[in-house]
């Protein structure tokens, strides 16, 4: 579903991650692992769209990932339900009650999300993925400031996505109890510091 | 899209969205002119379609920066630059939100100020028709300023550095056909070539906005 080959990535102009190959197949999770700032992150905003790689190249269905950041996205003017049904709309999707109460947030759908806490507000995050509709999960970090119930809550969501043939790819530090997915460590991919031979490309 | 439209107007109409902002300002704006230049009813209908021309262009900009940065803040533009709208689309509906929260409440204002600066009869209709063709480029010209300056921090004063040349086509047409209106001469020329600055904003800017804030977004 997700395949990369031979994948080169920057961040600021600098390589980051260098000759990085794997694939996701249906019902498979994949999790990232390295130290900070070995290129977790420009590895997955590359695979989702976001940045093109440096060379190597990304296959995926058109229209099949969803991308979730550090940040949420969330307005905190707006409802839990009304950031919901906006997220849904945009996906083409209608139905929210189901994200709504994976992630147990049935009796806040009213309240302004900028007044929920910041687990709840990851919580909602989280949750926006169920309402894409999209098969693959690209996830950077989705357990930062979750509790140990409300991360047993994602486990549980994975594990239903993966069920239905979803596949996950995730950045993360902690250990979710998903005994079937892989772990891919970045450290060996670490490309050398160097900067760019083409100084023009990091501005291009 | 229209999701994206109305949560833009909702969020703009709520608390601390700015709606109106623009508008007071543009009332302040106005109110005080009479007081700098001092009662003289002549002069003050003679600079009347201006003052509300250069109104209406600096509360537009004092909006744009919260076109992209918002979103950008929260992460909402990751988002929806991975979801399955086009880069394109979200510029414009972002622009036109901006115009039916600023721009338009402008224009529905500026009878009223014509009465503060004792503007004359005839020249209502050219002035509101200015307004209304022209408003629409003020917007979409801001959103790809916005678009440019997204990510930068205090992006605000750039932003207006950036802008504010590029609004002197539509304000000289814009003023020249309020004006002309006023005087009660012909609009018809500045009238064509306000609508044609507007329409080629809106035909070609969403896409260099695009581009601008898929370089930003990396």
């Amino acid at each position: 579903m997700l395949q990369a080959q031979d994948l080169s990535v920057t961040r600021g102009g600098v390589r980051v991650l260098d000759g990085l190959s794997f694939a996701l197949g249906p019902g498979e999770a994949l999790v990232l692992r390295g130290p900070n700032g070995v290129g977790k992150t420009t590895l997955l905003r590359t695979l989702a769209g976001l940045q093109p790689p440096l060379s190597g190249q990304v296959h995926s269905a058109p229209e099949t990932l969803v991308y979730a950041g550090h940040a949420d996205g969330i307005k905190a003017m707006l409802s839990v339900r009304e950031n919901l049904d906006f997220w849904a709309r945009v996906f083409g999707t209608e139905d929210i009650s189901a994200a709504l109460e994976a992630y147990q947030l049935g009796n806040l759908a009213d309240r302004p999300a900028g007044l929920l806490s910041a687990g709840q507000k990851r919580r909602l995050g989280l949750s926006r993925l169920l309402v894409t509709g999209r098969p693959v999960w690209v996830l950077d970090e989705p357990t930062v400031s979750l509790d140990t119930s409300a991360v047993a809550m994602f486990a549980a969501v994975i594990r239903a996505h993966l069920a239905q043939g979803g596949a996950a790819l995730m950045a993360t530090h902690i250990d979710l109890g998903l005994t079937e997915a892989r772990v891919l460590d970045l450290t060996p991919y670490k490309a050398r510091a160097h900067s760019l031979d083409d100084f023009d490309e990091a501005f291009l | 899209m229209i999701a994206l439209l109305m949560r833009d107007i909702r969020l703009a109409t709520r608390a601390g969205g700015g709606f109106g902002l623009g508008l007071a300002f543009f009332l302040i704006v106005v109110v005080l002119v009479p007081f700098g230049v001092g009662p003289q009813t002549e002069l003050l209908a003679r600079i009347a379609a201006g003052i509300l021309w250069i109104g209406a262009l600096l509360a537009c900009l004092l909006s744009l920066d919260r076109i992209f940065a918002l979103d950008f803040e929260d992460g909402s533009l990751d988002l929806l630059a991975t979801a399955p709208v086009p880069m394109e689309a979200v510029a414009a509906i972002k622009a036109l939100a901006h115009w039916l929260t600023t721009g338009l409440p402008l224009v529905l204002a500026a009878p009223v100020l014509g009465v503060l600066l004792s503007l004359p009869v005839q020249g209502y209709m050219p002035v509101i028709l200015s307004l209304l063709l022209g408003t629409p480029a003020l917007s979409m010209i801001g959103a790809f300023g916005a678009a440019l300056t997204v990510g930068l921090r205090r992006g605000g004063l750039l932003l207006s550095l950036l802008v504010l040349p590029l609004y002197v086509p539509t304000l000289i047409f814009g003023a020249e056909m309020a004006r002309r209106g006023v005087d009660g001469l012909d609009t018809t020329t500045p009238m064509l070539m306000l609508a044609g600055i507007t329409c080629g904003t809106i035909a070609l800017l969403p896409f260099a906005a695009a581009a601008v804030l898929r370089v930003n977004l990396r």
